[in-house]
């Protein structure tokens, strides 16, 4: 009953679609705090050397030396792993990058428990919530690689600054290669009318997953795939709560801050309908990745029973 | 001066000139912080013949375009001293001195840390330790983009406690950012008390050299010094670096000089006609 999909790295992706964007981009810098190799930023730094700069793991300079780039006119994407790139220079971002508004680009890997067998120091489950609560910044946070190709290209056409969530481990494709991304507007994967699964990044596959499974017991879910968290699809996340009367929100992020956090605020505030949501409740340890999205409830089984949870709530 | 062309400032004034500039601008800061109801002073009149020789002396810019892109950048990265970059950038021509009266008021441009919303300010500050980064940002897209400025950053003694403060000046000498110069303002105190007390500085200059700066020092008030050591830091740039300005907490006020207490309150009335008749 659940799909087959092709799994592909979000980041390796990223570092082949920053090379494919160097001519036609000649401001676009990139700036690394080490892991490169793990972010893949090294391809760019071995074809494109003076137009690299590596800070080593310090990254309150890392955020620093971008915002003065970005203010003299250059279009720098900024990138390590999660926890390092929003937790440590958070106040950089805030004052040197969102307060004025540069158009600056963070583009993080390793979010989320996917990074696995490092442990809960290395799982950026709080990157949403943070970088959500800075008031310039757009957020993203793809389904798949082909979607992060698009998402990286829109962040470079579009001015102000911008966050891009990747992860460590290969995630399942869930586009054709066709696919049109519109930032700020949630993507209909598959229509229903009975309960409305809204995920976003990793938690799209699983929850085309679980509307299999709901469609085995007679009901349909409407999936949307909300890619840009900020600014976020109003409209479609409201249509969805008149139109099917309950909703779950599915992310691989803490359930505080989050994509849980944004639809229970648009739907509280505009169509109040049952709101159930599939987050991490907490800190994660070392194991393999889909061993801690099982341990998790992160699986296609738990947004089912959530699901069938918020159709119980109905009035 | 205007155009995109020209290689200064124009500015020719002699050092007398730029002294009674100082006497204005000590007025004008006063004023400032008093109107304002708060601000802080200390710092502000700690930084001023520094930001004196570099706007009416060293550095090209034009106030007519801010954004030239050539001009030289200043980044104040102690960005609470701001009434004193504020007073400079007035007279300097950025935007009218009446508007010095609205700083900390609401619908102002002249905000209680400087912000980029003012004309002439390049960077938004206000929490310590960032502008070295950023300055350093702005110095490697010199080098991107072909051009010569320079770019000066004023950093507080107390600010360089600051991790990234040495994170950037590491970066700076790996990134051989030889347009770079950094100015401490060596004043000595910081917000609660005198620096020795709250984080020991010294060495200093044994810190910057061993991060692979060139290290000058100078007196932060004598202007013919300051003209002096700027003109020796534009020269044989090898490295980048970094000018300890050795200078006086609320230098001009006697009893806001060397005293903690002034680094980030305004004056009462008493104080502030005191201030302004030993100012006159």
């Amino acid at each position: 009953m659940v799909a087959q999909r092709k799994m592909a790295s979000t980041r390796q992706i990223y570092g082949e679609t920053l090379l494919e964007m160097a001519d036609s981009f000649p401001d676009l810098v990139v700036l690394g705090g080490d892991l490169n190799v793990s972010v893949f930023t090294h391809l760019w730094r071995d074809k494109y050397p003076e137009r690299f700069f590596d800070f080593g793991p310090a990254e309150q300079n890392l955020v620093g030396v971008g915002a003065g780039l970005a203010a003299s006119g250059k279009v720098p994407f900024v990138s390590t792993f999660s926890v390092f790139g929003v937790g440590r220079p958070f106040d950089q971002l805030r004052v040197l990058v969102s307060q004025p508004g540069l158009n600056f680009k963070l583009v993080c890997t390793h979010a989320g428990i996917l990074t696995g067998e490092d442990g809960m120091s290395a799982h950026g489950i709080e990157d949403l919530s943070l970088i959500c609560s800075l008031p310039s910044f757009t957020v993203i946070s793809p389904a798949d690689t082909v979607e992060t190709v698009q998402a990286v290209k829109t962040a470079a056409s579009e001015d102000g600054p911008f966050y891009i969530r990747l992860s460590r481990a290969a995630t399942p494709v869930v586009h054709e290669d066709d696919y049109q991304f519109e930032l700020g507007k949630a993507e209909l994967m598959r229509e229903g009318n009975d309960v409305t699964i809204i995920a976003t990044g990793v938690m799209v596959s699983v929850s085309l997953d679980a509307a299999e499974m709901l469609e085995a017991q007679g009901l349909q879910a409407r999936v949307l795939n909300v890619h840009t968290l900020k600014p976020v699809d109003e409209e479609a996340i409201v249509a969805a709560a008149r139109e099917t009367g309950a909703v779950v929100s599915a992310e691989e992020h803490y359930f505080h801050g989050g994509l849980g956090s944004i639809v229970a605020q648009v739907v509280g505030g505009n169509h109040p309908v049952p709101v159930e949501m599939v987050a991490l409740q907490g800190y994660s340890e070392s194991a393999k990745a889909e061993e801690l999205m099982v341990k998790c409830g992160l699986t296609a089984e738990k947004v089912k029973d959530a699901a069938l949870k918020a159709v119980s709530r109905k009035q | 001066m205007s155009g995109g062309s020209a290689p200064g400032t124009g500015h020719t004034y002699s050092v007398p000139e730029l002294q009674a500039i100082a006497k204005d601008l000590r007025r004008d800061i006063i004023q400032t912080i008093y109107t304002a109801g708060s601000g802080h002073p200390g710092g502000s009149l700690s930084e001023l013949e520094i930001l004196i020789a570099l706007y009416f002396r060293v550095m090209r810019y034009d106030p007519e375009n801010p954004g030239w892109p050539d001009r030289d950048r200043f980044i104040l990265s102690k960005g609470h001293a701001s009434p004193g970059f504020y007073a400079v950038l007035s007279r300097a021509g950025f935007f009218p001195r009446e508007e010095l009266a609205t700083f900390r008021q609401l619908n102002s441009r002249i905000q209680g840390h400087a912000h980029p919303m003012t004309p002439g300010v390049e960077m938004n500050s206000g929490s310590l330790g960032m502008g070295l980064s950023f300055a350093l940002g702005c110095a490697l897209a010199a080098r991107l983009d072909k051009k010569d400025y320079m770019v000066y950053a004023l950093l507080g003694d107390g600010e360089c406690d600051e991790g990234e403060v040495w994170e950037a000046a590491m970066s700076a000498a790996h990134h051989k950012a030889t347009n770079l110069v950094a100015i401490v303002d060596r004043n000595r105190i910081q917000n609660d008390r005198f620096t020795d007390d709250v984080m020991t500085l010294d060495p200093l200059d044994r810190k910057w050299q061993n991060f692979g700066w060139r290290v000058m020092q100078t007196d932060g008030h004598n202007l013919d010094e300051l003209l002096g050591t700027f003109e020796r830091a534009r020269t044989r740039r090898t490295r980048p670096t970094v000018i300890i300005a050795h200078t006086v907490k609320g230098k001009g006020v006697s009893f806001m000089e060397n005293n903690p207490g002034f680094h980030g309150r305004a004056p009462n009335a008493e104080e502030f006609q005191k201030a302004m008749e030993e100012l006159a």
